[in-house]
């Protein structure tokens, strides 16, 4: 559980500081209620209620797991820039909010599958950053063996399935995996993330379809970010309500830049696929980087409408204001935080370049599944076996 | 061999007249049953070269321009020892659909994880009655009837797959799954590789593709073709009752994503098969009639034309070696090779379109591998590269005749 791995880091947080200050950065459980900025809007069900209860050790892990997500995706930005990452490389900054709430509402066993824009909800889910960083610059240590890149991140004893390129191909996969949480009667649930552009996949309405008929614990989550690479929303679909769009599946309309209404939704949608089935979950987000790295991100937008939003909504600063506002850290403290989370970042970075690139070997492991039965080699293969395993 | 229901020897020992002798002019209309041999005209499916497929002419196969050989009629000296892979000490008869679904429910009995989805596989019973009977006995979670979503529901099955159960994807018709192609693409074969090895998909998609009985173009695809690149996944055809039910095992079985190839016009063959379990291996090709002059590679339903070709060839003298290749990926190239070694002639027949079909990868896998063991280049015969038309007529001249395949190894063996 997430929760449980922050405990650990918050003892990091209070070694550096030990020598600095005098006062006790509070770590305990004491409960917190917060208010969520703004209501949900419901469609075919009650909206769960806007006061969210958290603690203040989950405030702190807020910040610092957003501030090491911010940094990371920022770092990333720079290696792609020097050339040390290569191909399409999508970032997360502005979106943590809903990486972060949603991990703090579930379990591991709860599977999460999301499509490229993947780095964030891989960290949530219990990646390490090592593992990013190999991964982005192919190398061996990553986490797919350097062999998936930026798009391909996986780790199955989190229940994360990836990591996927296609648009909209992952919500038929999640369906599938609720499908198998229901065969074998996990009380478990799939979290299927697709974003506003990949709404308007037809196979997205299949899958909804059949999650719906069989009654599968399968949670569609759209991120929507209003603007499908260079299309804006308004220019994508007809009807901009997402949340609505599951017709006879009931929806939720969620600020996404605020965590703790994240995580009260899929709180409230977990606890409904559990007993009544699927469920649509919009989140109203936003990204301060373009589409991709290729993508400038200002030729269908305005500067002034990313500032605005990174003035007004930034799911960082929101958390910053009430870990200020609830007395649980300094303003100094905090940014001693954020130096410490840079200079984690950095030696993951150094780490991962010291990494070897994979061997020219590993270009063959993996496309089957091989030493099962029987085995197929070239013209010179001595034996066939058929064999009952 | 299996009997086949349609009357096997319908024209296997009619007279064939010399072939220089078409006349594009009169073409008798061939009969109905796809299994006769016409004894008048010849339409040449293809060449290995791609050369001058002229409708009807006699140019293609004067390619060499070398003197046409005339048959003696010998008896045959070798008794069809066609290899039988049936041990008939103690089997059962049954259908080939039979043969499918004994070995899905014997697979499905063995193992909680084994499910079926498909369109009207359950209570329908499966529109090839392969899944009769499995809904009732198993359940509704275990025997899926699906909407008509074939992309949704092939995703489906990859993404319960990447957790361990081992569904079965049934494509109504084979042609429906290029619906699903990018499921099955990109997902289904390259997530082993794009995780590291962490997930794997052990899924069976399978269906009846082929030409029918004038099913229409849209009905009549051979997606082999189409699917062959796609790196990870394996495919085999079944032709048999016997090789039916143990692909359908061991593709079940196989932690790799395996592509079940049936054909709609096969699933009424009957065969006695063993009583006893047992599976067939994925990547082995069988050795359907060991012979000495050429090898005829075939596979699916082609087999039953070639081995009606065969029956003729052996009258006139030739003695074909005969394997029905079954894996078409990745292709058993050492069976195929030992052949190759020993004949030093090689022909394909196959029911893909010329263009880009198994058969082409084929001739070139045996060209780059036993290049210095064949005597003469390889020949590939296969379907017309249009869409399959309806009428009776036309259809079957897409598709390769018995005659065409005497013709060739007529014309290979000079």
């Amino acid at each position: 559980m997430a929760l449980s791995r922050i405990s650990s880091r918050s003892n990091g947080i209070t070694r550096p500081f030990s020598a600095a200050f005098n006062r006790f950065i509070s770590t305990d459980s004491t409960p917190i209620t917060i208010e969520t900025s703004l209501p949900f809007t419901a469609h075919l069900c009650d909206p769960p209620s806007r006061s969210v209860e958290s603690s203040s050790q989950e405030l702190l892990d807020f910040f610092r797991t957003m501030a090491l997500m911010r940094r990371m995706e920022i770092a990333a930005d720079s290696l792609y820039k020097a050339k040390l990452i290569r191909g399409f490389c999508h970032l997360y900054d502005g979106q943590e909010a809903v990486a972060i709430g949603m991990e703090a509402a579930i379990t591991k066993k709860d599977a999460i599958i999301t499509a490229y824009r993947d780095h964030c909800i891989f960290l949530g889910r219990g990646g390490s950053l090592h593992e990013v960083f190999s991964e982005l610059m192919g190398r061996q240590a990553g986490c797919s063996k350097g062999k998936g890149g930026s798009m391909h991140f996986y780790k199955k004893d989190s229940s994360f399935y990836g990591g996927h390129g296609i648009v909209g191909a992952q919500v038929p996969l999640g369906c599938g995996i609720a499908f198998a949480q229901k065969y074998n009667k996990e009380e478990a649930v799939t979290f299927a993330l697709y974003g506003d552009g990949a709404a308007n996949q037809g196979q997205l309405f299949e899958a909804l379809n059949i999650s719906a008929l069989w009654d599968l614990p399968a949670i569609l989550v759209c991120e929507n970010n209003h603007y499908g690479m260079g299309t804006a929303e308004w220019r994508a679909a007809k009807s901009p309500s997402y949340y609505k769009r599951g017709d006879y599946v009931p929806g939720l309309k969620v600020d996404g830049m605020d965590a703790f209404a994240v995580k009260q939704a899929c709180k409230f949608a977990k606890d409904h696929a559990l007993e009544k089935g699927p469920i649509i979950l919009e989140m109203d987000t936003y990204r301060y980087h373009g589409h991709s790295m290729s993508d400038p991100g200002s030729t269908y937008r305005t500067r002034d409408e990313i500032s605005g939003v990174r003035q007004e909504r930034d799911p960082i600063e929101r958390i910053k204001k009430l870990v200020l506002s609830h007395d649980l850290a300094t303003e100094k403290e905090l940014k001693d935080m954020e130096k410490e989370i840079r200079k984690e970042v950095d030696d993951a970075i150094a780490k991962a370049k010291d990494c070897p690139m994979p061997e020219p070997s590993e270009l063959f492991t993996n496309v089957y599944v091989k030493g099962f039965g029987t085995e197929s080699f070239g013209p010179d293969r001595k034996e066939v076996k058929a064999a009952l395993p | 061999m299996s009997a086949i229901l349609q009357g096997a020897g319908a024209g296997a020992a009619a007279a064939l007249t010399p072939f220089n002798s078409i006349d594009s002019n009169k073409f008798v209309a061939p009969s109905r049953s796809s299994l006769s041999v016409r004894s008048k005209s010849y339409i040449v499916a293809g060449s290995d070269d791609g050369t001058n497929k002229s409708f009807g002419s006699s140019s293609l196969i004067a390619r060499r321009s070398q003197p046409l050989m005339i048959p003696n009629a010998v008896t045959a000296t070798k008794a069809d020892t066609a290899a039988s892979s049936t041990s008939l000490k103690s089997g059962h008869e049954l259908l080939l659909y039979e043969a499918l679904q004994e070995g899905l429910e014997e697979e499905m009995d063995r193992d909680p994880h084994v499910c079926v989805m498909g369109e009207d596989v359950g209570h329908y019973g499966g529109s090839y009655k392969v899944t009769k009977g499995l809904a009732d006995k198993f359940g509704d979670l275990r025997v899926l009837d699906t909407p008509i979503c074939e992309n949704a529901f092939t995703g489906m099955g990859i993404g319960a797959a990447m957790t361990g159960l081992r569904p079965i994807i049934e494509g109504m018709n084979m042609g429906f799954l290029l619906l699903a192609f990018n499921q099955i693409s990109n997902n289904c074969g390259m997530l082993h590789y794009t995780s590291g090895g962490q997930f794997t998909i052990p899924v069976v998609i399978r269906g009846p593709g082929g030409v029918g009985r004038q099913l229409g173009a849209e009905h009549s695809q051979r997606l082999e073709s189409y699917f062959q690149s796609i790196p990870g996944i394996q495919m085999v055809a079944c032709s048999t009752p016997y090789n039916a039910k143990g692909l359908m095992k061991a593709a079940i079985r196989s932690e790799n994503p395996v592509i079940l190839f049936e054909h709609v016009l096969l699933y009424n063959l009957k065969e006695s098969i063993p009583d006893e379990e047992y599976i067939c291996n994925l990547e082995e090709a069988e050795m359907v009639r060991p012979g000495e002059h050429i090898t005829i590679l075939t596979y699916s339903r082609m087999r039953y034309h070639v081995m009606q070709a065969a029956k003729t060839l052996v009258n006139k003298g030739y003695d074909p070696e005969v394997i029905d290749i079954r894996s078409l990926k990745p292709f058993d190239l050492h069976t195929i090779g030992n052949s190759v070694k020993k004949t030093h002639r090689v022909l394909i027949v196959e029911e893909c379109m010329r263009t880009g079909g198994i058969g082409a990868s084929l001739t070139a896998a045996i060209n780059e591998n036993f290049h210095d063991y064949l005597d003469a280049p390889v020949m590939c015969l296969s379907s017309q590269d249009v869409p399959t038309p309806y009428a009776g007529t036309l259809e079957e001249w897409t598709v390769v005749q018995p005659a065409q395949i005497v013709t060739a190894v007529e014309q290979l063996c000079q």
